[in-house]
């Protein structure tokens, strides 16, 4: 009899813990979705591999059951192969190594003439009246438009290879870095002053530290699209690298090789992001994001 | 003053002359002279100012009260040399004040912590700038200002970790660790909530009391202003200028509990009759 009552009892208990589960989940779902609100880094990376594997079941439905002709799209399996293929027989590996060289070697040159200059535009007036323009000019000519020009003037080198990703990246750093520089606020410049900083200092004391998370924000969107510059560079007589893999397997209608030449760019692209994304964090953890 | 040689100094004067030729006599403290101000615009000029003149007299505590959009931050901003007056003339101790410097230290509304520094290099940026004192003299200043403002302890947060009175408090340390001859609040506490206000407001009624120094303080807050002020301007609406200056008589050192005597409810009931005032004129103008 007493035994009923307690099993009865620890019934009820579970109900109540349930209808509290439940309702708490409710609102975790409800608090997810205000606007601007955040969640869990544990529910981020869940939700965000759901949506690779939703792809990833998307493809494997339409070769297999959605019947879509290999010619224009190859299957889950197919890819795999010629993905093995290419690395144990083909070197894909070395090709790899080229395309992020050449990039690497690309972007840092840019960064580097290109952080300078944005935060002079960014600081002097007169400097942004001289040279912002220009550089918004050079912003919108598309890379792929100086391929000949740079046969021409530097060959088929190396070399006109890293000056497209250059062209590709350049402006952008500057534009951007110039922005950096502008969004810090003015009153933190003004309070700067009224502890001791001068004219000429306030730059090192106030201007380069607050921008500098900002900047390595900014080196990480342009990284990511001079990566993409990568099938652009290596049209220029390349005979090596992930792009030039990727044109030739297209002029042969490979296209399984083409899947795995586009994830791999892909793979690549999004290790850099969180790279720099690490590395932010790393460097700057008095950042306010 | 020696110590501050990275500011330029201008000649030393006992009277200025306006455009006019008049003469007026210079006192230590800040002058301001026929101050006015305009904004070019895209809309053409604004009067922010009409001419203001006022003498604040060395370590004293002068309040700005004035309806929004008055003129008050422009006024204090030519104090500190951030703007310049169209016309008129801003004095500090019988020199003209052109440019910021680290005799004029600033509090503004807006949270302005270098957020890359601590609460301990954020108070001891200024005295490194100024390069007066050695690195232990500096620890030793900046555990005083810390512990003035309770915030012992947090020495080592970033601003991003901190609410935002601390945030305030380590500005308001971080402003008087470099001892400047004049602090100026740009309502400093407008941002806080009601009870961290009060705090706040205790906190610096209690080290302006225990070492006294020029502060010109902005604010919306009629009882803040009374309490702490030796002197209350109440300025018109736009384009602002004084419309009256009210002696604060209450017996120093003050603390919270005056708000309650009769004395404070007059000085509350002539600020708010006032304020009133240019609060209807600026309803009236807009219909
Ligand atoms: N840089 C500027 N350019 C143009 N107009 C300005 C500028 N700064 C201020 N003004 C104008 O001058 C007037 C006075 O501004 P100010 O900021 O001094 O007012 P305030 O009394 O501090 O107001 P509040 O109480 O809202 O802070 C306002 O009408 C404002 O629009
Ligand atoms: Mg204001």
């Amino acid at each position: 009899m007493e035994s009923m009552a307690i099993v009865a009892n620890k019934k009820r208990v579970n109900e109540e813990v349930n209808v509290i589960q439940e309702s708490q989940k409710r609102k975790y779902l409800s608090d997810a979705f205000t606007p601007k609100g955040t969640i869990k880094s544990r529910s981020y990376i869940t939700i965000s591999v759901v949506s690779f594997l939703l792809i990833f079941l998307v493809w494997w439905y339409e070769c297999n059951l959605g019947g879509v002709n290999s010619m224009f799209l190859p299957s889950v399996a197919s890819t795999f192969e010629s993905a093995k293929h290419m690395f144990l027989k083909e070197n894909f590996l070395f090709d790899i190594w080229m395309s992020v060289q050449r990039v690497l070697l690309g972007f840092a040159i840019s960064a580097v003439v290109g952080i300078p200059l944005g935060l002079l535009i960014g600081t002097y007036a007169p400097v942004a009246a001289f040279l912002e323009p220009l550089f918004s000019f050079f912003r919108y000519l598309p890379a792929s438009a100086f391929i000949q020009l740079f046969i021409l003037w530097i060959g088929i080198g190396e070399s006109s290879k890293v000056a497209i990703i250059i062209v590709g990246s350049l402006a952008q750093i500057i534009l951007m870095v110039a922005t950096n520089v502008r969004n810090v606020s003015i009153s933190l410049v003004e309070v700067s002053y009224t502890l001791g900083v001068t004219r000429g200092s306030v730059f090192w004391k106030v201007l380069l530290p607050k921008c500098m998370p900002d900047i390595v924000d900014t080196l990480r969107m342009v990284l990511g699209w001079a990566w993409t510059y990568i099938i652009v560079a290596e049209m220029v007589g390349a005979s090596e690298g992930v792009g030039f893999m990727i044109t030739q397997a297209g002029r042969q209608f490979m296209i399984s090789k083409i899947f795995v030449g586009i994830i791999t760019i892909g793979i690549i692209g999004l290790a850099l992001d969180m790279m720099c994304m690490f590395f932010k964090k790393i460097l700057f953890p008095w950042n306010e994001d | 003053m020696a110590g501050y040689d990275h500011i330029d100094s201008p000649k030393e004067v006992d009277y200025y002359v306006d455009d006019k030729g008049n003469y007026y006599k210079l006192h230590n403290g800040v002058d301001i002279i026929n101050v006015t101000k305009q904004f070019e615009t895209k809309d053409g000029m604004v009067q922010a100012l009409n001419p203001v003149s006022l003498h604040i007299r060395d370590k004293e505590f002068v309040a700005i009260l004035g309806t929004s959009g008055c003129g008050k931050s422009t006024l204090l901003r030519m104090i500190g040399g951030f703007d310049q007056p169209t016309t008129g003339s801003v004095m500090f101790h019988k020199k003209e004040i052109h440019r910021p410097s680290a005799y004029i230290g600033m509090v503004f509304q807006s949270y302005t912590l270098f957020p890359w520094l601590n609460v301990h290099d954020n108070i001891a940026f200024g005295l490194r700038q100024l390069k007066k004192h050695t690195p232990s003299e500096i620890n030793d200043i900046v555990h005083e200002y810390t512990e003035l403002v309770g915030l012992k302890g947090f020495e080592k947060k970033y601003p991003k970790n901190l609410s935002g009175g601390m945030k305030q408090r380590v500005a308001i340390a971080r402003a008087l660790a470099t001892d400047p001859s004049v602090l100026l609040l740009d309502e400093p506490f407008g941002a806080l909530d009601m009870q961290t206000r009060e705090v706040m407001q205790e906190l610096l009624l209690n080290v302006w009391q225990r070492s006294p120094k020029t502060i010109v303080m902005v604010t919306h807050d009629i009882d803040e202003a009374i309490l702490l002020a030796d002197r209350v301007v109440v300025m018109t609406s736009r384009p602002g200028n004084i419309k009256e200056i009210i002696d604060v008589n209450l017996e120093r050192p003050r603390n919270w509990k005056i708000r309650n005597t009769e004395e404070f409810l007059k000085y509350r009931e002539r600020c708010s009759e006032l304020i009133r005032q240019e609060s209807m004129k600026l309803i009236q103008t807009a219909s």
